[in-house]
């Protein structure tokens, strides 16, 4: 083997010569270019416009090299205009680029001049040299003067069908170019068509250029169909992305990625024609396949060998990007972040890869940690953890804080290694590095909420660097902290009198931390501890300015005078458990942020609607559906507690109550046992408007009043809803004040919630003269059935009962219907009750429908956790969404939030994106069946507009009933 | 896609502007100067947004480059893109310096007006872009209309990279395996991390089209051969075949014969470059074992100790060793004692740096130093720095063997025998990090 001989010649060639560089000739001969940079004389215009007029071709092309460089470096030379395009003809064709990037740039200062060039570029266009014909087509279309713009259809026309592949390349983006400048002009000319055609060019780069013109232009006309992707276009595309440069490749990658194929077959077969790009040198390249990988990932089946296959193809290459030069690495980090948030079975084997080298730019090291957290488990901690403690002492300050600060986050998610995160923390307490204290502090805090009651040993040694805290986070955390071990902290109220000294020079977290603080300490310790409280519940009422702070202090101020108990029932309630992913990004944000892969999009973590500006990006992108019912089966998520429910809601066939509840319900073949009744219901409402409330509000406004006196807004807001006081305080939390005031008005409406009228449910004509109207109303968690029951008839009816058949919800009477004295002719009752779908009288059954409004369903308890909120909305498969669009809404979100508290409609969380509020919403059906919203809330002038609504939910039946409820609720 | 395209100075002097977008104004390039080039602080990402204008950015030495987008174009392609403009300027006239880029503007422009078409990157391969932007303006207008025809079909064709035609008397090709090796080990000699990551860099001269096929001992394809061939194959050839975790390759490799077969074959450009990438992680060679002691005595002294271990064949030689420990900010003075080669502490860098010229395999070698600190009252402790070293080696440290490189070429006639093949093997330390 000729091969072994050479092998011996090896070393021999260590010290090979370097080969010099190709082509250096240019060093001496240009040498001279750069002293135009340094031409800054006076008369400076006049000397070039008459070189520029010069005869001597020499001397003209180096006066358009100098008018070149003071173009770059800023200075105007437009006054030139007419003397340079003079120079346009020529043969020289280092001249002519010259000239045209000239014109590029001031043509349109000059558009009238601009026309003298039109006649060459026409010319050009058809020299018999491709490279002048592109040259002209590709710099006529960076000409943006309309008159000009006119000249260039019949050129770009021929270019379009040119026999050069080059001309046709550059003829292709050309299309884009006229399209920037003039829309209509080009569908019009029917270039759209052409450029169609060019797709199926045999010229792969043609190919290319085409596809990344399209898809351009497809941007700004989001319904135009134009790429009009279908199995054959797509195959074409596979074709050329063999063959095609690199960027190309990217071109192609990123058009298939908006294609949704038709099903898991096709989607498979697309990836595995994808694959072999991961291979690629070119990051771009593999990222855009990424893309297009997770995407169509998400249409085959996990039960699929593929599937699997596909998950360990992927790692590889997402880890070589990490050797790539740094601002590479920096895109690639901030791709892979939102990767493992979507799919982190991939990466679950990498944590190495991540550590970070202490070269590493700023930049890279922040978002390698970030990745560290999210991958971190049991089985990796021990590394994870003596990697992060090395961190804590480097350098750079916002470094080290979020190294500190990942340490409890790792505490908080891997509860095996709380312990050794706690060591490691007061290590580095210890070193007295004043901004590791600090952050150690904050994060031991939500220690102590994850695992109350474990770590409180460590109090003493976080006291001992109270004085040393400057900033109002760690303040605040460290006076939650002796709040809430006031009872084992001997010296707590001095600890806290002390920080009361410099009241009002604290932030107002402190400010709020420290009022909540001290009247823990005072429900703990009553006793020594009465003049603090009061001391801080005046300086909070009386001497502060903040809202908020002043409210706080007198809902505390009365709770506490008039009721100790329920203080400490409120106070010191338990807290919900805190979450151990503290920044995921929202779900539909992440799956938007997954169709941008590799983009800016992606780099910032934003919607391009976020930073581009106009029609462009606008669009929406979401992952397809994923296949089969599977899904929800095997996740293991914890929103697994919302999936136990069995689908059980749809009734077999031929029930009645398809009929009743007006629902669109498709058949199927789960005929379960019907539902079991979780909501009794009760006979006789309490009338809340009357008696009880009123008496109650008597009660506690008494004492109140004195306070209140000087608290105007208040002082209105308790007067005049005065039924929303108890329960703002039975959900302490929930939406505060802002519920107190919104309600105000609605003094006929019992608790805010939706009351519409009573409709006809049975006309008397149908019934032998009894009516029936009613109305559904939900009332202290019971589902309540209003009927009016009116004789119209000639004689006496008796002998009253109720069934219900069976029904979607279950629901079924509380009681008999109990109409105890009989019902004389045109005597009209308004017994309280449930709802039925029969009624017997004497005479005869009757039989009748009635809609209930689905929010009757809603239980209070229908606030989901917003970390169970994440994961449910993500286990939903995205078949179970159904999107409404809401109109003539004209509500803000924080109203449209609150009316839907009311209707039993918890807002979860609020996020604002360009000036569009997005709130999170949930509900759950007496059934146990969770609904899921996000509610799009339009910023617009003059008003906001609630503009339309997505639902989720494992029974989607439902979400029409639960949309059309929306919507009375909002429109009410 | 990219709007502008700007080149700065150290200073933030514009040297290269172009513009190709219309939402992208002339302020842009002041945007760019004002809040990154001057900024006061450390530039704490490669993307910047200022006024909804997107920035991305590279420096190569202290020549800024910048790309401005208001769209929400692909990032990665962006600065792929940034780094093949370098690539490719380097190839035309070395160096990318501001001397260099003002010496050349008129070519760069031409350049940007060819590779970036309404920012839309296009071929940028040096070889086909060498074949007709020349900078002899006048001479590109005699080409023959054979030639013009070739030199667009060779822009534009499915071998963009490689111009037909091309005759050597002598068909020749070099084959560097070029490591570089990374290492982050704890003080107790524990190794935390460590990968290679090569390169295989080719530099033909090949007549015509040649046809090649490159095969190195990658576990995989070995075990497949070891399956269809003995049993005694396997066992020879086992040993020696490494597990490759990912590669990635120049666009003239045939991707998806790689994909189904695992053979790496293609047309080679002419001249240098890049043939593939690689990552291995397991059963590397780490050349040099560093085992540091750190004593601190009282709070003005510090004793530290550095025994460096070189781990190869004794036959074989690693030059350019150089090993750098950190020193505390508060050194006032150090004292150095070393057996081999030439240490000096050098004040401004904070570090001692020790240098030995050549080592061979299966030596060892120590410094030892005392380094005298000025007392002070800030309580934070030093950091330690990694103590890190740099060395050459004359074989890869992932193991990786060339096995073959053949050559046909059909339509010519010399055959794989007759063209004269070359190969070296170096690896170089990367990141080579040993904790204190």
């Amino acid at each position: 083997d000729t091969w072994i001989s050479t092998q011996k010649k090896i070393h021999s060639q260590l010290s090979l010569p370097v080969y010099p560089l190709q082509e250096n000739r240019q060093f001496g001969s240009k040498m001279t270019d750069s002293k135009y940079f340094t031409t800054t004389k006076k008369g400076e215009i006049f000397e070039l416009k008459a070189e520029l007029n010069s005869d001597k071709k020499e001397k003209k092309k180096e006066a358009v090299k100098k008018v070149i460089a003071s173009m770059t470096v800023g200075k105007d030379v437009s006054a030139l205009f007419p003397d340079v395009v003079n120079c346009m003809q020529t043969d020289n064709l280092e001249l002519k680029k010259l000239v045209y990037l000239y014109l590029m740039n001031y043509a349109k200062s000059q558009p009238d001049m601009a026309i003298m060039a039109v006649n060459t570029f026409v010319k050009d266009c058809e020299d018999p040299n491709p490279l002048i014909r592109a040259l002209a087509v590709r710099t006529m279309g960076c000409i943006r003067v309309d008159k000009i713009t006119e000249y260039l259809c019949e050129p770009l026309r021929k270019c379009l069908k040119d026999e050069d592949p080059y001309v046709r390349k550059t003829a292709a983006v050309c299309v884009a170019k006229l399209h920037d400048i003039n829309a209509q002009l080009v569908e019009d000319q029917g270039f759209l068509d052409t450029l169609k055609d060019l797709i199926s060019d045999s010229n792969p780069m043609v190919v290319a250029n085409a596809v990344a013109a399209l898809s351009e232009i497809a941007e700004s006309h989001p319904n135009s169909n134009l790429l009009d992707l279908n199995p054959q276009t797509i195959n074409k595309l596979l074709t050329a992305l063999n063959e095609c440069t690199e960027w190309g490749q990217i071109f192609i990658l990123d058009c298939l990625a908006n294609y949704t194929p038709r099903d898991d077959r096709e989607s498979q077969s697309i990836c595995e024609r994808v694959t072999p790009r991961l291979s690629h040198a070119n990051s771009a390249v593999v990222l855009s396949a990424v893309k297009v990988l997770m995407k169509f990932m998400e249409m085959l089946p996990k039960d699929l060998d593929y599937y699997g296959t596909l998950l360990k193809k992927l790692a590889p290459p997402l880890v070589t990007l990490l050797s790539a030069e740094p601002e590479l690495q920096y895109v690639a980090l901030r791709n892979i972040n939102l990767i493992v948030q979507r799919r982190p079975e991939i990466l679950k084997h990498e944590m190495k890869v991540f550590f970070v080298k202490y070269n590493d730019p700023i930049y890279v090291k922040l978002e390698k940690l970030d990745i560290m957290i999210r991958l971190a488990s049991q089985a990796n901690i021990a590394q994870v953890l003596a990697e992060l403690k090395e961190y804590a002492t480097e350098v750079d300050v916002d470094f080290v804080r979020k190294a500190v600060r990942a340490i409890g986050r790792c505490a908080i998610k891997v509860e095996q290694s709380a312990e050794r995160c706690v060591s490691t923390l007061l290590d580095l307490i210890q070193t007295k590095v004043n901004y590791v204290v600090q952050e150690a502090i904050v994060v031991i805090k939500d220690i102590f909420r994850k695992y109350p009651n474990k770590y409180e040993s460590v109090i003493a040694t976080l006291c001992e660097n109270l004085d040393s805290l400057d900033e109002p986070e760690a303040r605040a955390a460290m006076i939650w902290i002796v709040g809430e071990y006031a009872e084992r902290i001997d010296n707590a109220d001095e600890l806290l009198e002390s920080f009361l000294e410099g009241f009002h020079d604290e932030s107002t977290q402190v400010q709020l931390q420290l009022l909540t603080a001290i009247v823990k300490l005072f429900l703990k310790k009553p006793t020594e501890t009465q003049e603090l409280v009061q001391q801080v519940l005046s300086l909070a009422t009386q001497d502060s300015d903040n809202p908020d702070l002043r409210d706080r202090g007198y809902i505390y101020w009365r709770l506490l005078s008039t009721d100790p108990v329920a203080a400490k029932e409120v106070v010191l309630a338990e807290k919900p458990l805190i979450s151990e992913e503290t920044d995921l990004i929202e779900p539909t944000l992440l799956e938007e942020l997954i169709c941008h892969i590799g983009t800016l999009a992606s780099v910032y973590h934003k919607p391009p609607s976020a930073f581009v500006e106009g029609s462009r990006g606008v669009q929406h992108k979401r992952l397809p559906g994923s296949a089969g019912s599977g899904e929800s089966v095997e996740s293991p998520d914890p929103g697994a507690a919302a999936t136990e429910t069995p689908p059980a809601v749809i009734p077999s066939q031929g029930d009645l109550l398809g009929d009743l509840l007006n629902l669109d319900l498709t058949p199927t073949t789960t005929t379960g046992p019907p539902p079991p009744t979780t909501s009794g219901m009760q006979m006789g409402a309490m009338d809340l408007l009357s008696g009880g409330l009123d008496s109650l509000m008597g009660d506690e406004s008494e004492p109140l009043g004195g306070d209140i006196g000087g608290n105007p807004a208040m002082g209105a807001a308790f007067g005049a809803a005065p039924a929303t006081m108890p329960a703002s305080f039975n959900a302490p939390g929930s939406g505060g004040l802002d519920d107190l005031f919104d309600l105000g008005g609605g003094v006929g409406m019992p608790m805010g919630a939706l009351n519409p009228p009573k409709a006809v449910w049975l006309p008397a004509m149908k019934a032998k003269g009894l009516e029936i109207s009613g109305v559904f109303v939900r009332r202290a968690g019971v589902i309540q059935m209003e009927m009016t029951l009116t004789n119209k008839a000639m004689s006496v009816m008796t002998d009253f009962a109720i069934q219900f058949n069976r029904n979607s919800f279950g629901l079924a009477p509380a009681g008999p219907l109990q109409i105890l004295t009989p019902l004389s002719p045109n005597q009209s009752i308004e017994p309280l009750n449930n709802l039925q779908v029969a009624v017997k009288n004497n005479i005869d059954v009757f039989y009748f429908s009635c809609q209930y409004p689905i929010s009757m369903l809603f239980v209070e308890d229908g606030k989901m956790e917003r970390q169970v909120f994440l994961a449910t909305w993500k286990d939903i498969p995205n078949d179970n969404e159904s999107q409404f669009q809401i109109k003539d809404c004209h509500l803000n979100s924080d109203a449209a939030s609150n009316k839907l508290q009311s209707s039993n409609i918890f807002t979860i969380a609020k996020r604002t994106v360009e000036g569009q509020d997005m709130l999170y919403q949930s509900m759950k059906l007496t059934n146990g069946i969770w609904v899921l919203a996000e509610l799009r809330v339009q910023a617009g002038n003059p008003n906001y507009t609630v503009s339309s609504i997505s639902l989720k939910c494992r029974a989607p039946e439902v979400s029409q009933c639960v949309f059309q409820n929306y919507e009375a609720v909002l429109k009410n | 896609m990219i709007g502008g395209l700007f080149i700065y100075n150290h200073k933030g002097e514009v040297l290269i502007s172009r513009v190709y977008r219309d939402d992208i104004g002339r302020n842009a390039v002041d945007a760019f100067r004002v809040n990154v080039i001057h900024a006061r602080q450390q530039v704490r990402s490669p993307v910047t947004n200022i006024a909804r204008t997107s920035f991305l950015h590279v420096k190569r030495s202290n020549i800024w480059l910048a790309a401005a987008t208001k769209q929400n174009v692909n990032a990665t392609m962006v600065f792929e893109f940034l780094y093949k403009m370098c690539d490719v300027m380097a190839a035309y006239f070395g160096k990318i310096s501001e001397e260099n880029v003002k010496n050349n503007f008129v070519l760069i422009y031409e350049l940007l007006d060819e590779i970036l078409d309404f920012g839309y990157p296009q071929n940028s391969e040096t070889g086909a872009l060498k074949t007709f932007i020349t900078q002899q303006g006048i001479k590109s207008q005699h080409h023959t209309k054979e030639e013009q025809s070739q030199i667009t079909s060779q822009v534009t064709g499915q071998i963009g990279w490689r111009r037909e035609g091309i005759k050597y008397r002598r068909n020749e090709l070099f084959l560097d395996v070029l490591e570089s090796v990374n290492l982050l080990m704890s003080p107790q000699g524990q190794v935390l991390s460590a990968h290679v990551s090569g390169r295989v860099v080719m530099k033909s001269y090949l007549s015509g089209m040649p046809e090649c096929k490159f095969g190195m001992n990658d576990k995989i394809v070995i075990d497949k051969q070891g399956k269809g061939g003995g049993s005694e194959d396997v066992a020879k050839s086992g040993k020696q075949s490494i597990a490759i975790d990912d590669c990635t390759f120049h666009q003239c490799v045939r991707l998806s014969k790689f994909d189904t077969e695992r053979s790496i074959s293609f047309i080679p450009p002419d001249g240098d470059y890049e043939l593939m990438r690689y990552r291995t992680t397991k059963d590397i060679i780490l050349p040099f074992r560093v085992i540091p002691l750190v004593r601190e005595v009282g709070r003005t002294r510090l004793e530290v100790k550095v025994v460096i271990k070189s781990n190869f064949k004794s036959s074989l030689l690693a030059q350019k060793i150089e090993v750098r420990i950190p020193t505390p900010l508060t050194t006032s003075g150090v004292q150095l004692i070393c057996m081999k080669g030439k240490a000096k502490y050098k004040a401004s860098e904070n570090a001692i740096v020790w240098k030995v010229k050549r080592m061979a395999g299966m030596k060892e070698s120590q410094i030892s130093a005392e380094i005298e600190l000025l007392p002070t009252n800030d309580k934070k402790k030093w950091a330690r720095p990694p103590i890190s070293m740099n060395f050459e080696v004359p074989f890869a440290p992932s193991g990786l063997k060339v096995r073959y490189l053949k050559v046909f070429e059909p339509k010519l006639n010399y055959s794989d025998h007759d063209v004269i093949k070359w190969v070296r093997y170096i690896g170089r330390s990367g990141i080579y990090e040993t904790r204190c």
